[in-house]
């Protein structure tokens, strides 16, 4: 388990590198710089922006180049400074990333917590009228942009006032509270763009464990189960549900990719201080170092999350022994 | 039996003249409507008794014909502004067929008595009633570039308006644009995955064929497109090109950087379904009167993942579609004048215009529509291809 861990997070290495290496060679290729708003800027004198160019190392077009003055530094742990925001780029990205592990955190919850008892039914209730109808929302799931369906959610939120329409925070209020009704109040921000976010999953978790778990119904043993006189609940939540839930696992690790595309534009319309909109918010501005640390951060929560997975399959079928 | 199974049937068979001979010798393990019938014929035979899939189907024909036909559908171009009225409401329901006897008359609208114009209230004007009309002259427009008129399907008379679904902030009819809007959102989906299959079909052919080195490295790039959050990715490509470009360039790029991500999927697929084609025999055979290996991939071994193909490109035209979506609400697509169902949203990310002018929201309720059409018709092909059910 120990040599798979440190493997895997090896593995890790060449990928953060490539990946970098292309967002860096992208941003290099692109028109213009951060610096091209402060030329249009009269009180800023043309030596000064020679300086910060040479600074900045944006003075030079050879991707090596400018790549191995992130790289090298980065390899020491300093990221730099963004340039937008003049603070250092950890101390900007730290509190985002905890952001939106939150929101696809309790994305990912809600999701599974929705999809398994659906799945399961879905599956028992085979072609019946339970099973058309999880059918058809999951259906409705898949369907829905994320843009639309978080803008329903704001308007639903205004028009009855249950949830706040965005934010992460009260604002105002902020500043006074006491630390639990600091945490009521996140949460009762989450609420809505975990939904939002939640659904996207949801839908394809109910399609994958209503047809694992009709596939898992119908092998020898749960009829051997049956057979012995277990009961139909005893069947199915100690043979049936352990084993259908496998491929769950697995797409789980696939779909963290998609998680955190959907986080974007979730993040964005909620107003939600993410890692997503912080991306977007630098790649406007093309303040280098921020977008650079962003994507290691956004790479290593994928290869953590995949690794989550992988372990956790590890755990729920013994046939799988991590070497 | 079901008694649209045995409809099919009766068509089935009265469709050819003459029984094959396959049908003839009477193969009891296959039923007599797919005997003898080419893949694509069975695959179709099939869709046509899903009846999910054939609503997808239907509306997704009315879609696309009506993108088509925007100009002649939609009474105003999509950068037509009234700037006097903006966020005037939806006027489905204000379309009047009585008129003040109770009589049943030509359908009207009443003109308008600005209330508030910051407020954007208004109030109808009783006095003035503009019928709607048939086929009344207006701007003039193309259809697929080949016809050009100016003859719309209904509309009123100046200075009368007709906004059925509301008009948005600069009082632009949301119904036109969002027809005009179609031609963008929906053809992207298309031509994308056009693009993307190709890519995909040439580079699955390859990595399955020759197998060994090339098989690894291209593997290895289809999975770190697959592993990357692919709006990230078109958002670091889509700064590449820097802005200020006309619309039909950022059209381009969109389909091109959605094309780019979207060919890994594919790729994947066909790889694995040409591993195992390329070990039968017609192969081997192919092989062994000398033909090239360009020859073999193309003309014997793609054809036959053609179902898988048509199956995960018709699964794969929401990415394209709900991609320029993304792209156009965060303000990196498709630019204002022009119209795309993603840049239409915009106007909702403000929450007053939300609050007090929920139509701005319409073409979420299209992009919701014609992406389970597609998700529909996707699911239906895939039952359809699944060799297992023979109908």
């Amino acid at each position: 388990m120990r040599t798979f861990l440190i493997r895997r997070l090896l593995a890790a290495i060449p990928l953060i590198i490539v990946v970098t290496f292309i967002t860096k060679a992208l941003l290099v290729a692109s028109p213009g710089n951060y610096l091209d708003n402060l030329r249009l800027n009269p009180s800023i004198s043309r030596d000064t922006i020679i300086r910060m160019e040479r600074m900045y190392h944006l003075d030079s077009n050879n991707v090596f180049e400018r790549y191995w003055y992130w790289f090298w530094p980065a390899l020491q742990g300093d990221f730099g400074y963004s340039f937008t925001k003049s603070a250092a780029v950890w101390s900007l990205i730290g509190e985002r990333v905890l952001n939106t592990l939150l929101l696809t955190g309790s994305a990912l919850i809600f999701s599974w917590v929705f999809a398994i008892p659906l799945g399961v039914f879905a599956a028992v209730y085979r072609n019946r009228w339970l099973d058309k109808l999880i059918g058809f929302v999951s259906f409705f799931g898949l369907s829905i942009p994320s843009v639309f369906f978080s803008l329903l959610m704001i308007l639903f939120a205004a028009k009855t006032g249950l949830f706040p329409a965005g934010g992460i925070h009260n604002q105002v209020m902020w500043d006074v509270m006491s630390p639990w009704e600091r945490f009521v109040d996140t949460l009762w921000h989450l609420v809505l763009p975990m939904i939002v976010l939640g659904t996207i999953g949801l839908a394809q978790y109910v399609r994958q464990m209503r047809s694992s778990m009709i596939e898992t119904l119908s092998q020898d043993y749960i009829r051997t189960a049956r057979a012995k006189g277990l009961s139909r609940r005893r069947v199915l939540t100690r043979h049936a549900l352990g084993n259908a839930i496998n491929p769950l696992v697995t797409i789980f690790g696939f779909s963290l990719a998609t998680l955190l595309a959907g986080a974007l534009v979730t993040e964005f319309v909620f107003g939600w201080p993410g890692l997503g909109t912080l991306i977007f918010d630098a790649l406007i501005n093309k303040d280098e170092p921020l977008v650079m640390a962003s994507v290691v951060m956004l790479v290593l929560m994928l290869v953590i999350g995949n690794l989550i997975a992988d372990v956790l399959l590890a755990i729920i079928d013994p046939r799988i022994r991590l070497e | 039996m079901d008694p649209r199974v045995e409809h099919d049937k009766q068509l089935a068979v009265g469709s050819h003249e003459k029984p094959r001979a396959s049908e003839r010798s009477g193969d009891a393990t296959v039923p007599a409507r797919v005997r003898g019938r080419s893949p694509s014929q069975i695959l179709w035979l099939k869709l046509r008794r899903n009846r999910t899939a054939m609503l997808g189907l239907y509306t997704l024909v009315a879609m696309y014909a009506a993108a088509i036909l925007a100009g002649f559908l939609a009474p105003y171009k999509y950068d037509d502004a009234r700037h006097d009225l903006p966020f005037y409401p939806p006027m489905l329901t204000h379309v009047h067929v009585f008129d003040e006897e109770g009589r049943l008359t030509r359908p009207f609208v009443y003109g308008v008595v600005p209330v508030d114009p910051q407020l954007a209230t208004y109030r109808d004007d009783t006095s003035r009633k503009y019928p709607i009309r048939l086929f009344v002259g207006g701007d003039s427009y193309r259809i697929l570039w080949l016809v050009s008129s100016n003859v719309h399907l209904f509309g009123v008379d100046e200075p009368g308006h007709l906004f059925l679904f509301g008009s948005d902030k600069v009082g632009q009819d949301i119904f036109s644009r969002i027809l005009y809007g179609a031609q963008v959102s929906l053809s992207i989906g298309v031509i994308g995955i056009l693009i993307s299959t190709i890519i995909g079909m040439i580079v699955g052919g390859i990595a399955g064929y020759f197998g060994g080195v090339t098989d690894f490295a291209l593997m290895r790039t289809v999975e770190v497109l697959l592993a990357l959050p692919s709006l990230y990715f078109f958002l670091i490509l889509r700064q590449l090109f820097g802005t200020g470009m006309s619309s039909i360039q950022i059209y381009f790029i969109i389909v091109i950087i959605l094309a780019f991500i979207g060919w890994a999927t594919e790729a994947r697929v066909i790889r694995g379904m040409v591993m195992s084609l390329k070990e039968q025999e017609y192969v081997v055979a192919a092989r062994a009167m000398g033909f090239g290996n360009a020859r073999i991939i193309i003309r014997h071994i793609l054809p036959n993942t053609l179902s898988f193909v048509i199956v995960t490109a018709t699964l794969s035209v929401p990415f394209f579609i709900l991609g320029e979506v993304a792209l156009s609400f965060l303000g990196v697509g498709i630019q204002e004048p022009e119209a795309s169902w993603g840049n239409m949203l915009i106007a909702a990310q403000n929450n007053r215009y939300l609050n007090d002018f929920p139509w701005v929201l319409t073409p979420g309720v299209f992009i919701f529509v014609a992406v389970m059409a597609w998700n529909f018709l996707g699911d239906g092909l895939r039952d359809a291809a699944d060799p297992r059910t023979l109908g």
